[in-house]
C-alpha cells in the first residue's frame, strides 16, 4: 500500500524550557489518516512534544516541516488542551468558546458569518451540547466541557486533531462517546492523542509514540513490555478488570 | 441639590464621572476577567513616579504620568513574559520603584508641591478642561477598539495559548491592551487617586459578575454601577463634607455588599 501523504514531519527535534531539554531526538512523520497514541510517564515530555508541533515552543534544534498549503497553515491543526489550564470563572459562553475555533490572524475584526454560526450550532448539536450554548463554561461538567473544547478544535475542519489527555476528569459515558467520535473523525483526518490510559485507546489507535525525554515511534498499536523497556518508557499500565488490553501484549505462553 | 448642578466645577465632575465610568467599565472587565488586577495595581503606583517627574520639571503631572504608566505597563508585560523573573515579583519592583522615584522627584522640586494629596487620594471636583478632553478621547478610543476587536480580545483573554496556536498576534494585542489599562488608570487618578483607583476597575465588575456571566453584560453593568458610585459618592462627599475619592469607593463597596446580599436572598427563595 502506498503510504499516505505527509502532513507534518519532525526532524531530530530537541526542545524544552529555560535551558533544560525536555524532549530529545524526535524524528517522525504524521500522515493523513494516522491515529497516533502518545504515551509516556508524567513529566516525560508528552505535552512539550505536542507544543512543538503546534508551534507554541520553538525547538532548540531540529526542524518541523508542515506539508500543507502554507497560505492556510493555521487551519492545519485543531487542538484540545488539557482542561485544567482553562480558567473556569472566565465570563464566556459555550457558543463563544466553540466559535473561537474560527479565530485566525486574518480575521481579527471580521464578524462571524451566518455559515459559521450555523456550523457551530450543527457541531454543538452533534456533540450533544446544543442546549448548553448560552451557558457560561464555568457551569459545565467535565464531560460537557471536553465536548465544548472538542467542538472548538474541529470546527475549522483541521487536517490533524491533537488532544492532550481528553479522558482526564470525565465520566465513562463521555469517554466511550469520545472514542467513537474520534473513530469517525479519523476517516477523514489524522489524530494524535496524549493519554495515560493506554488500555482503552489501544483499540482505536494505529501507531504509538513513546515519550520519556527520548522519543520513539512505534509503527503498530501493539507494544509489549520488552519494547517499552527498549524505548525506556516506564508507563503505568492500568488494567481494567478482565478487559484484555492489546497494548501490553501479555506473554500468553507463560500462563 | 439643584443649585449644585449650576456650579461649573460640579458639571465638570459629572462629565468626568461619565467618561471615566465608560473607560473603567470596559478596561476593568478585561482586568478582572483576565485576573491581572495585581498588574494594574503595580502600574497605578508606578505612575506616581511620573507625577513626581511632572512636578520636578514643571509640566502637567498627568502628562508625565501617562508616559510613566505606559512604560511601566509595557515593562511589566515584557519582564514577565520574556525573562525568568517571576511576574508578581516584577510587579512589586515596578510598584515600589515608581513610588520611590515620585517621592524623590517631589522632594527635589523647589518649593511646595500643591495638589499632591489630590493625586494620592483623588479630587473629582478639581478636574480641569484638559482632564475632561483626555478622558473623552480615551473613552472613545477604548470603546471603538473593544467594539472592533471584541471577539479577538475575548478569545485571547480566555485562552491565550489556543490563540497562539491559531497564529493570532497575541503579543501585540497584549501590549496594546496593557497600554489601555495604563491610560485608563492615569486618567482616573483625578477621580479616586493613586491609592484608591484600582477599586474603580474592580468593584463594579465584581458586583456585576454576581449577576452576569457574560463579558459584554459585565461591561455594561460595570459602566452603570461605576457611574452611580461616582455620582453618588460625589453627592455623599458634598453633604457629609468628606473627601470625594474615599466616599466614591465607600459607596461602591456598599453597592457590592447590597448586591451580594440580594443574590443570597434570591438564591434562598
Amino acid at each position: 500500500m502506498e503510504p499516505k501523504p505527509l502532513l507534518i514531519e519532525l526532524k531530530n527535534i530537541h526542545a524544552g524550557y529555560n535551558g533544560e531539554i525536555i524532549v530529545k531526538n524526535a524524528s517522525f512523520g504524521v500522515r493523513q489518516n494516522d491515529f497516533i497514541g502518545i504515551i509516556g510517564p508524567n513529566g516525560g515530555g508528552k505535552t512539550t512534544l505536542i507544543k512543538v508541533i503546534l508551534g507554541l515552543i520553538k525547538p532548540r534544534s531540529g526542524e518541523v516541516k508542515y506539508y500543507y498549503n502554507a497560505e492556510v497553515s493555521d487551519q492545519l491543526i485543531g487542538y484540545l488542551p488539557q482542561v485544567h489550564i482553562i480558567d473556569k470563572k472566565f465570563p464566556i459562553s459555550v457558543k463563544d468558546v466553540v466559535l473561537s475555533g474560527y479565530m485566525n490572524k486574518n480575521r481579527l475584526i471580521r464578524r462571524f458569518s451566518k455559515n459559521e454560526k450555523m456550523n457551530a450550532d450543527l457541531q454543538m448539536e452533534k456533540m450533544g451540547i446544543a442546549a448548553l450554548r448560552k451557558k457560561p463554561i464555568g457551569e459545565l461538567s467535565g464531560g460537557q466541557m471536553q465536548r465544548t473544547f472538542l467542538c472548538r478544535a474541529i470546527i475549522s475542519s483541521p487536517k490533524l486533531l491533537i488532544l492532550d489527555e481528553p479522558n482526564n476528569n470525565v465520566d465513562n459515558k463521555f469517554e466511550s462517546d469520545l472514542y467513537e467520535t474520534l473513530r469517525k473523525l479519523n476517516e477523514s483526518i489524522a489524530i494524535m492523542i496524549v493519554s495515560h490510559d493506554v488500555g482503552i485507546i489501544s483499540t482505536y489507535i494505529k501507531t504509538i509514540i513513546c515519550v520519556n525525554r527520548d522519543v520513539h515511534y512505534h509503527n503498530s498499536n501493539i507494544i509489549d513490555e520488552t519494547q517499552l523497556k527498549a524505548y525506556n518508557c516506564p508507563i503505568q499500565l492500568i488494567t481494567h478488570g478482565e478487559i484484555p488490553h492489546t497494548v501490553l501484549k501479555t506473554h500468553v505462553h507463560e500462563h | 441639590m439643584i443649585e449644585l448642578f449650576g456650579y461649573n466645577f460640579f458639571q465638570n465632575a459629572l462629565i468626568a464621572a461619565i467618561f471615566t465610568s465608560i473607560s473603567c467599565g470596559i478596561v476593568g472587565t478585561y482586568i478582572v476577567s483576565k485576573r491581572i488586577v495585581f498588574i494594574s495595581g503595580g502600574i497605578t503606583h508606578a505612575s506616581f513616579g511620573g507625577i513626581g517627574l511632572g512636578y520636578f520639571i514643571g509640566i502637567n503631572p498627568v502628562l508625565s504620568a501617562i508616559v510613566f504608566s505606559i512604560m511601566s505597563a509595557l515593562g511589566i508585560e515584557y519582564l514577565s513574559k520574556k525573562t525568568e523573573l517571576r511576574e508578581d515579583s516584577a510587579i512589586a519592583i515596578m510598584w515600589s520603584f515608581g513610588m520611590a522615584l515620585g517621592i524623590i522627584f517631589i522632594f527635589l522640586s523647589p518649593g511646595y508641591a500643591p495638589n499632591l494629596m489630590n493625586y494620592l487620594f483623588g479630587s473629582i471636583l478639581t478636574v480641569s478642561k484638559l482632564d475632561i478632553y483626555l478622558s473623552l478621547a480615551l473613552a472613545l478610543i477604548v470603546s471603538a477598539f473593544f467594539l472592533l476587536f471584541f471577539k479577538t480580545i475575548l478569545f485571547i483573554s480566555f485562552d491565550e495559548e489556543y490563540a497562539r496556536t491559531r497564529k493570532v498576534g497575541v503579543q501585540l494585542m497584549n501590549y496594546i491592551l496593557i497600554s489601555f489599562v495604563a491610560l485608563t488608570i492615569v486618567l482616573s487618578i483625578k477621580v479616586a487617586g493613586i491609592i484608591l483607583v484600582i477599586s474603580l476597575l474592580t468593584i463594579p465588575q465584581v458586583s456585576a459578575n454576581l449577576f452576569f456571566k457574560d463579558f459584554k453584560r459585565i461591561v455594561f453593568a460595570s459602566v452603570i454601577l461605576g457611574f452611580l458610585g461616582s455620582v453618588g459618592g460625589l453627592l455623599l462627599s458634598y453633604y457629609l463634607n468628606i473627601p470625594s475619592g474615599a466616599s466614591i469607593i465607600f459607596l461602591l463597596v456598599v453597592i457590592f455588599i447590597s448586591m451580594r446580599v440580594l443574590k443570597l436572598i434570591i438564591n434562598r427563595r
